[in-house]
């Protein structure tokens, strides 16, 4: 395979220790679903580097989970805001974030959350920001509350909200969720720990932020994302 | 700097953020050849997988206004997924070489810590005999898994299995990207 300049600039490898493995023996769902071949490596191509953009006209924003029909969500107000940069620490502008989250009580208005706590018809559970020309998104919702799973004996998810990210190209796109400091059950949470790497693990956790802290209104909360960078741009040999 | 932030799973409620005109491509008023890629998703016991959401992403042909190029199907109750798009035409490789025509196809679901990524080519096409993914898969059975089928006019098809579990089954080609 010969390289020449009009090759694509590929994507960074993942650092090691910084993303979940597919084989997590103590997160239940991996045992049959996770490839037991070896996966196939494939150098970047235009497919991998080029990546969807949304335009607001076409995907409008949602950034008030907190509200349904002008009627407020039960529990504790919270704006989550942070910044998106790449790993060479360049904004990633306008950049669509889609958002969901339990309610409260710890349910989902989803049929298929069968956990006896009460649904709130005045919190639906999605959002989507764009982030604005210096790479910062910002959303209002409430405080998701914690909920069990089957995983394993009195198993219980840490309070979080899922966020979904699309940067600058396909292979850069992520899926995660945030978490809240001082949580005592992320430490018995297998879906945390899936993560090797502690600082990495760690960056999943949203800083309390006063300066964002709506008075008489709404808790702040910080959650700083990167993405992907590229591999530096191929010296001509 | 900070390395790339961790992925999680999907997990199985992301549904919130479902909109199932997103698994139409074509919704916008895209021109060109018309066509739909359905499929199933087995796990390693071959159970449908009923949570996954599958993400299509093409670079051919380019978005635009009336092409997002990009889509999103949920599976249903027995592991199928359906989406309406644009045939692609092939696209650049590497150096001289030509890609085939081929959708990327990103897997999120429950038991998924970060995505499954494979693609999608289409049975026929004269490209796929030279292209670079393709001809580097030795095992037909295996390489085989990247090529959806014709259903008739139009339809195109392929299933994945995520695992290769007890039988040994032909397990999909995932890719390291």
């Amino acid at each position: 395979m010969v390289e020449t300049a009009r090759d694509p600039v590929p994507f960074r490898p993942y650092d090691p220790g910084t993303q979940p493995p597919f084989d997590a023996p103590a997160y239940g769902s991996t045992h049959k679903r996770h490839p037991q071949e070896s996966l196939v490596r494939l150098p970047h191509t235009i497919t991998e580097i080029t990546g969807p953009r949304f335009a607001a006209a076409q995907f409008p924003p949602i950034p008030d989970l907190s509200v349904v029909n002008g009627k407020p969500a039960l529990g504790e107000r919270i704006i989550v805001h942070g910044r998106i940069t790449d790993e060479d620490g360049r904004a990633i502008p306008q950049t669509i974030v889609e958002i969901w989250q339990a309610n409260a009580s710890g349910r989902y208005q989803h049929p298929g959350d069968q956990h006896d706590a009460p649904l709130d018809p005045n919190f639906r559970g999605e959002g989507r920001v764009y982030t604005d020309d210096d790479g910062w998104y910002r959303f209002t919702s409430i405080k998701p509350g914690a909920y069990p799973w089957r995983n394993h004996d009195n198993a219980w998810r840490p309070n979080h909200i899922h966020l979904s990210f699309f940067g600058s190209g396909f292979a850069a796109r992520l899926i995660t969720q945030m978490y809240f400091p001082g949580d005592p059950l992320l430490e018995l949470d297998p879906v945390f720990l899936s993560i090797p790497d502690e600082e990495a693990r760690n960056r999943l956790i949203c800083k309390f932020d006063i300066a964002v802290t709506a008075p008489e209104w709404a808790l702040g909360y910080r959650f700083d994302v990167v993405l992907r960078g590229r591999e530096a741009t191929p010296m001509e040999g | 700097m900070p390395s790339a932030t961790g992925s999680q799973t999907i997990g199985p409620f992301w549904h919130l953020i479902e909109h199932p005109e997103w698994a139409d491509l074509t919704r916008f008023g895209a021109a060109g050849e018309r066509i739909t890629l359905t499929g199933s998703i087995v796990d390693g016991d071959g159970n449908p997988v009923t949570d996954a959401a599958v993400e299509l992403w093409q670079a051919d042909p380019p978005a635009d206004e009336h092409f997002p190029a990009f889509g999103r199907s949920r599976t249903d109750e027995r592991g199928e997924f359906r989406f309406t798009t644009v045939k692609p035409g092939p696209v650049p490789g590497h150096g001289n070489a030509q890609q085939a025509p081929h959708c990327a196809v990103a897997l999120h679901a429950r038991g998924l810590l970060k995505a499954l990524v494979t693609r999608a080519y289409f049975a026929g096409e004269p490209l796929n005999e030279t292209d670079p993914l393709l001809s580097s898969i030795e095992d037909p059975k295996r390489r085989a898994t990247l090529i959806a089928q014709p259903q008739g006019a139009d339809h195109w098809r392929i299933d994945i299995r995520l695992q290769r579990g007890p039988h040994a089954e032909t397990e999909t080609v995932f890719l390291d990207i």
